[in-house]
């Protein structure tokens, strides 16, 4: 009976440890936005509860007086832009290598995915190169440009270890029932493979929108900036934080991924899972 | 319906010879079970005549048209898949009826044979749901159903019963049979299970090491093995071999009983020590020694066996087959 008590406390005392380490850094987000910068400077306050009235300056801030919507909308630009790109790319590449390569695909999807650990701090400094070369410096376009170089390898990667977990007799007997090999990829194959597409979709939208080192590094303006780097320029001046601004801007626009996580969570873990169980 | 031929065919991957050299006719209609140990090649050879492999050597002739260069979509041929391979992502009767729409078909006419195709397989029921919602006789069923519906002209099926459970795989073997006769499909059916191919084949083509060791009806394969692979590979338990004066002699379990219980006169006796005794109930399995030789004896009769004791068992003379010893080959006497 003891015994029992004792696992229940500590299963359940476990599973409220996580769901507040999980969700305290969006309640303390949640709560700065709307509070006055009295409140939130002074030491003496409870950090978790409002201690004076609420108030909308900081969101009047982050939406009259820095271009957040525009940030917005160039993160939601390039992330489609390079989402289409990397789908375009890894989807093709992922098949091959996982059907018609043998032993060489494998390596190869290896290799693929170590270029995928080469750092961006190293990697801006060449691509910068590239980008000035091409005139794309200060252009929303190196970004659709340079993203790609480590979301199709990633993603195809991911894809890869997807398309062989799919029975090679379903592509077959497709083959067998009348298909010429595109017709069995459109018909049958990429159908099955949506759990993975969707998550290699939404996998590309958040490296992207939380991308940092090489917006940093290839946009200047302030109106072409995405939101990793238009949030922390625009409103760190100085030694100033605007900090109910920087965590409203914040939470605002995790509030999208949250959704898409959401909608698509079933998928999303049975493309994860499918991809590393073998059958 | 259609007349596949083989000629020297060969399918090397690498070093390993897969198919080292088949030369087969299989007749219009005609039930061909292909038999072997798994690594035989029946399986390459199923899927050569598919097309899903390309052969290194040889020809692939289905109704007098080579077919070697021909994708597996234009060979007017349907496969059953071991594993089913159904589309996971369709309906049970979309899955029939997928063949029909790459084809072209329009949707009365496609509706018509899925619901002719599932009526013949007893599925009609099950085709609103999905391949995860049915049993794995029932997804066999789909399979065959989809295999079906084209009205192919040779049906290959590769170990289409191997995932079922021995009692629903009895009736699906009765089954297959009689639909077979029905439709007169020629039909080629890898199996590495004996009961299989002898209850289902009009020929058995009895596979090893990439080439065929023998074909023929069950009964040849059966009482007249060609060679001590196929005499040891067929029956359940397999042929009983002993050396003597630099032949092996073969003999079924069956054939070697109590002298007492034999009433002819030309046998061979034999002194068998008894080390086991396995009742299965209509039978009991015999397991002993005749020298240094392990036999088995098949014993459907009443009779006192002991474990350890010696007995006066005989084969009758007409019934023992001779091998080379050195070749395996069987010589006639």
């Amino acid at each position: 009976m003891l015994n029992r008590i004792i696992l229940r406390g500590g299963f359940y005392g476990a599973l409220i440890f996580f769901i507040v380490f999980s969700t305290a850094p969006f309640y303390v987000m949640l709560i700065t936005m709307f509070k006055r910068g009295h409140d939130l400077f002074n030491p003496n306050n409870n950090p978790f509860f409002f201690n004076e009235p609420i108030t909308l300056e900081h969101l009047d801030l982050l939406f009259t007086q820095t271009l957040y919507t525009k940030f917005l909308l160039n993160t939601f630009l390039v992330g489609i832009s390079v989402v289409a790109i990397t789908i375009i790319f890894a989807v093709p590449a992922a098949l091959s290598l996982a059907r018609m390569a043998g032993r060489w695909g494998e390596n190869l999807g290896i290799g693929i995915f170590l270029t995928y650990l080469i750092p961006p701090t190293l990697l801006f400094i060449p691509l910068s190169r590239v980008v000035s070369t091409l005139g794309l410096q200060n252009s929303l376009w190196s970004l659709i440009l340079v993203y790609p170089t480590f979301t199709v390898p990633f993603c195809t990667w991911l894809l890869m270890s997807f398309f062989k977990s799919i029975p090679r007799e379903i592509e077959e007997q497709a083959l067998i029932d009348g298909c010429s090999r595109i017709d069995a990829f459109f018909k049958i194959l990429l159908p099955i493979s949506i759990p993975g597409i969707i998550t290699v979709i939404v996998f590309t939208f958040t490296l992207v929108a939380h991308e940092y080192i090489y917006a940093l590094a290839f946009i200047q303006d302030s109106g072409k900036k995405t939101i990793g780097i238009g949030m922390t320029t625009e409103l760190v001046r100085g030694d100033v934080f605007y900090w109910g601004a920087l965590m409203g801007g914040a939470l605002i626009a995790s509030i999208p991924v949250a959704i898409l996580y959401t909608l698509f969570l079933d998928r999303i873990i049975s493309g994860l899972s499918m991809g590393t169980a073998k059958r | 319906m259609a007349v596949v031929e083989l000629i020297g065919i060969k399918k090397y991957f690498g070093h390993v010879k897969a198919v080292d050299g088949i030369d087969l006719e299989i007749k219009d209609g005609e039930f061909l079970a292909l038999l072997g140990p798994s690594g035989s090649g029946k399986t390459t050879l199923m899927r050569l005549i598919a097309g899903l492999e390309s052969s290194t050597e040889g020809k692939i002739i289905i109704n007098g048209e080579i077919v070697n260069e021909v994708p597996p979509r234009a060979r007017g041929i349907a496969m059953v898949f071991q594993s089913y391979a159904l589309y996971p992502h369709k309906t049970i009767f979309k899955n029939i009826a997928f063949p029909l729409v790459v084809e072209g078909l329009n949707k009365e006419e496609i509706k018509k044979k899925v619901l002719w195709a599932a009526g013949l397989l007893g599925i009609g029921h099950l085709l609103d749901r999905m391949p995860s919602q049915v049993s794995g006789g029932e997804k066999q069923r789909v399979a065959i159903a989809r295999a079906l519906v084209r009205r192919p002209k040779v049906l290959l099926m590769d170990e289409p019963l191997s995932n079922l459970d021995a009692k629903v795989r009895h009736t699906a073997r009765e089954e297959l049979k009689l639909f077979q006769r029905e439709i007169a499909v020629t039909t080629v059916y890898v199996t590495h299970d004996q009961a299989e191919a002898m209850g289902l084949g009009d020929r058995i083509a009895v596979m090893n090491e990439g080439i065929i060791r023998q074909i023929g009806t069950p009964e040849e394969i059966y009482h007249e093995p060609v060679n001590t692979f196929v005499a040891g590979f067929v029956g359940i338990p397999p042929m009983n071999f002993i050396e003597q004066d630099s032949v092996i002699i073969g003999f079924r379990p069956e054939t070697f009983l109590p002298t007492e219980l034999i009433p002819d006169k030309d046998l061979m006796r034999l002194r068998f020590r008894v080390e086991r005794v396995e009742n299965l109930g209509s039978h009991r399995l015999v397991y002993g020694t005749i020298g240094d030789a392990k036999v088995i004896s098949n014993l459907s009769l009443p009779y006192s066996i002991r474990e350890g004791e010696e007995y006066d068992f005989s084969v009758r003379l007409k019934d023992i087959r001779y091998f080379d010893k050195e070749k395996g080959v069987r010589i006639k006497r």
